[in-house]
């Protein structure tokens, strides 16, 4: 009996290999170099992928991840890379303190966002305001929003079109430099420039 | 009962924001490339607007590069088809929430905003498995689906 059940298992085995998976999930490193990780859910069983080029062979009874090889994998999937869009340019400005003018080194960088428009396909500007932790979150919030629409103006007065920016606050939730709540920090009163 | 009925406002406005503004752009669209929005198809343009539920569909010289408003990065491959199931995405609190089946064909993932505020928010799907994301980059490649 244990025998024909082993003979039953190896003739299953065998013709999933002859089948061949017919999915392909592939982990790639991370730019940031922090570890990352995919969770794959086939037929009720989780597969982890957290190597960077561990592959795992997919098909509708499970996954089996195998490490993959860089050159290989670099090769095979170059092009669909290739097409991923570029990362966002982002820039950071600040304020000459209590007014509405860019210090002369934000200033300074107006060039910059300039070329980055010109040299991306379909480009957007994305302007993000953001608080030091001084004062209540709905108060940031539209804090960071005003901050972020009189860089817009700013940007507008330099000749960029209108229709490419779109403004965000987000208040005291992203600070550049942490602080305890209540904390005036000059470095998180800042905007950001995304250009994608 | 009160923190109930706040998340339901929540998500109740998150989803009629999620109705008005695109998904995210077509920056880059090489070959045959389409977008099927409620049926109807239209040639996939470098600048045009991916909203939620449309499907990105190539041919064997296709190709489409999409920014999402989140920042995710999505690079779909020839003779593909993937559907953006769900999208929505709160740009003061980064909460919201993506949804992606990859029916046939190559998808590269760069994830993004949505993904580093709450990993649980990021699903892409295939014929066969459920893929969660946690900060990363990745390929998932579908050798014979419809």
């Amino acid at each position: 009996m244990a025998l024909l059940l082993w003979a039953v298992c190896l003739i299953a085995a065998v013709s999933q290999l002859q089948r061949g998976p017919t999915e392909q999930i592939t982990l790639l490193p991370n730019q940031d170099g922090k570890p990352s990780a995919v969770i794959i859910t086939t037929a009720g069983k989780e597969t982890v992928l957290d190597q960077p080029f561990q592959t795992a062979a997919v098909d509708s009874r499970g996954a089996v991840a195998t490490a993959g090889d860089s050159a290989q994998i670099k090769n095979r999937y170059g092009a669909l890379l290739d097409t991923l869009p570029q990362r966002a340019a982002v820039f950071l400005v600040y304020f000459v303190t209590d007014s509405d003018n860019l210090t002369p080194e934000s200033a300074a960088q107006l060039a910059q966002i300039k070329e980055q428009l010109a040299s991306r396909p379909a480009p957007e500007i994305i302007v993000i305001g953001h608080t030091d932790t001084v004062a209540r979150g709905e108060y940031n919030d539209a804090l960071s929003l005003r901050r972020a629409e009189t860089v817009k103006r700013i940007l507008v007065e330099a000749g960029i079109a209108e229709d490419q920016i779109t403004v965000q606050g987000r208040g005291k939730r992203e600070l550049l430099i942490k602080t305890a709540d209540g904390v005036d920090e000059p470095r998180n009163r800042r905007v950001e420039i995304r250009v994608r | 009962m009160k923190t109930i009925i706040t998340m339901l406002a929540a998500s109740i406005s998150l989803l009629a924001n999620a109705a008005d503004l695109p998904a995210g752009m077509i920056k880059t669209a090489k070959g045959n490339a389409a977008i099927e929005r409620e049926g109807q198809k239209t040639p996939a343009k470098a600048g045009a607007a991916l909203m939620a539920s449309d499907r990105v569909v190539t041919g064997a010289d296709g190709s489409v590069g999409i920014t999402l408003r989140d920042e995710t990065l999505l690079a779909v491959g020839p003779n593909s088809n993937v559907w953006l199931e769900k999208y929505a995405f709160d740009p003061t609190s980064h909460e919201g929430k993506l949804d992606a089946t990859v029916r046939k064909g190559t998808l590269g993932v760069i994830s993004g905003k949505l993904s580093k505020q709450s990993p649980g928010a990021v699903q892409f799907r295939t014929p066969t498995s459920i893929l969660g994301v946690r900060g990363t980059e990745f390929v998932i490649d579908v050798k014979d689906g419809e």
